[in-house]
């Protein structure tokens, strides 16, 4: 095989600084390594600077670009952050909480607690580094919604389903209005992927093991799965693709 | 905390059982309206009512209702 054929890798994030919030655990923490492994600067943000350091050991030296510890739900740490950030090739907005309750516990206070971290800190944030141009002419935006979002995939989820809904809808208003600097904007929506987020007790292992099996492929999703569809929508490779919801379920929703 | 008062916030969660059939003594998972959402409106319940947040796993360990009444002052101690 000739050298150009070993090289040809349309999904390369080389000469690329990409953003990563929630990026100290699950889909977050695999999405910046994952970015890092194949060529980009990452700048890694989220709540907890122990758990963001033992993320920072695990890229690349010459792939670290930077790392702040914020809670983006709080407007001085997200202003903070932006102060921070480099000009940006792209950004995952991962970040995100959920909760199992049945709708009619679901008051105005656990709404507004959801839409708080899944909604209104990731729209501001999205909002600022374009509106302030720390996003490059035709830097790629993902956000990680859910299929939560579209489907009532699990009972009990229609307050973080709501949140997630949401999430998607001002995706595709920002890849039409964001098109004029050629920067995109899509989403992934994954199905139930195995993060510390699904195992705090509420649904027992037992039931999680069983709901696995309502996957086609057979599993829950693991966090590279998510991973490798943010580099794809990060990539060249995806250069003529905007507004877009990719769903990665195992073939739940099919 | 008594029991007469949880048992009244648990039987609120059902809607078809009669709440004759809900003492300390009922095997609440026996009952026929059981469903993995009235184990989720359980642990929302108790999470309201008494500030306290039940895992999954203290509704498969406590088979009666006097057991999970338990669990939850155990936790409120």
């Amino acid at each position: 095989m000739d050298n150009n054929m070993n090289n040809y890798n349309p999904f390369s994030l080389e000469g690329k600084t990409i953003l990563v919030t929630g990026a100290s655990s699950g889909i977050g923490r695999e999405v910046a390594i994952q970015c890092a492994r194949m060529g980009a600067a990452v700048v890694i943000t989220g709540r907890n600077q122990e758990r963001l350091q033992e993320v920072i050991e695990q890229l690349p030296p010459e792939a670290f670009k930077g790392c702040v510890a914020a809670d983006l739900t709080v407007p001085e740490q997200l202003d903070a952050l932006i102060a921070a950030l480099p000009p940006l090739d792209g950004a995952v907005l991962s970040a995100g909480n959920s909760t199992t309750l049945p709708l009619q516990f679901g008051t105005r206070e656990k709404f507004d607690d959801m839409f708080g971290v899944n909604f209104f800190a990731p729209v501001e944030l999205l909002r600022l580094i374009y509106k302030k141009k720390v996003l490059n002419k035709g830097a790629s935006v993902v956000l990680v919604a859910s299929i939560g979002g579209t489907h009532s995939f699990m009972p009990g989820n229609g307050v973080y389903g709501a949140s997630k809904a949401a999430l998607n809808s001002v995706m595709k208003y920002a890849a039409r209005e964001f098109a004029s600097r050629r920067v995109r904007v899509n989403s992934i929506c994954p199905g139930m992927v195995d993060t510390p987020l699904i195992h705090r007790g509420t649904i027992t292992e037992e039931q999680l093991a069983e709901d696995a099996k309502r996957y086609p492929l057979g599993r829950y999703g693991r966090p590279v799965d998510i991973a490798h569809g943010a580099i794809y929508l990060l990539s060249d490779a995806s250069s003529w693709l905007t507004g877009h919801d990719l769903v990665i379920d195992g073939g739940f929703s099919v | 905390m008594n029991i007469q008062e949880f048992i009244g916030n648990f039987a609120a969660q059902f809607d078809d059982t009669d709440e004759a059939l809900i003492t300390p003594d009922t095997k609440f998972k026996q009952l026929d309206e059981w469903s993995s959402l009235t184990a989720l409106s359980i642990i929302a319940m108790v999470d309201d009512e008494y500030d306290v947040i039940l895992k999954g796993n203290d509704i498969i360990n406590s088979e009666t209702i006097q057991e999970l009444f338990d669990i939850v002052c155990n936790y409120k101690k």
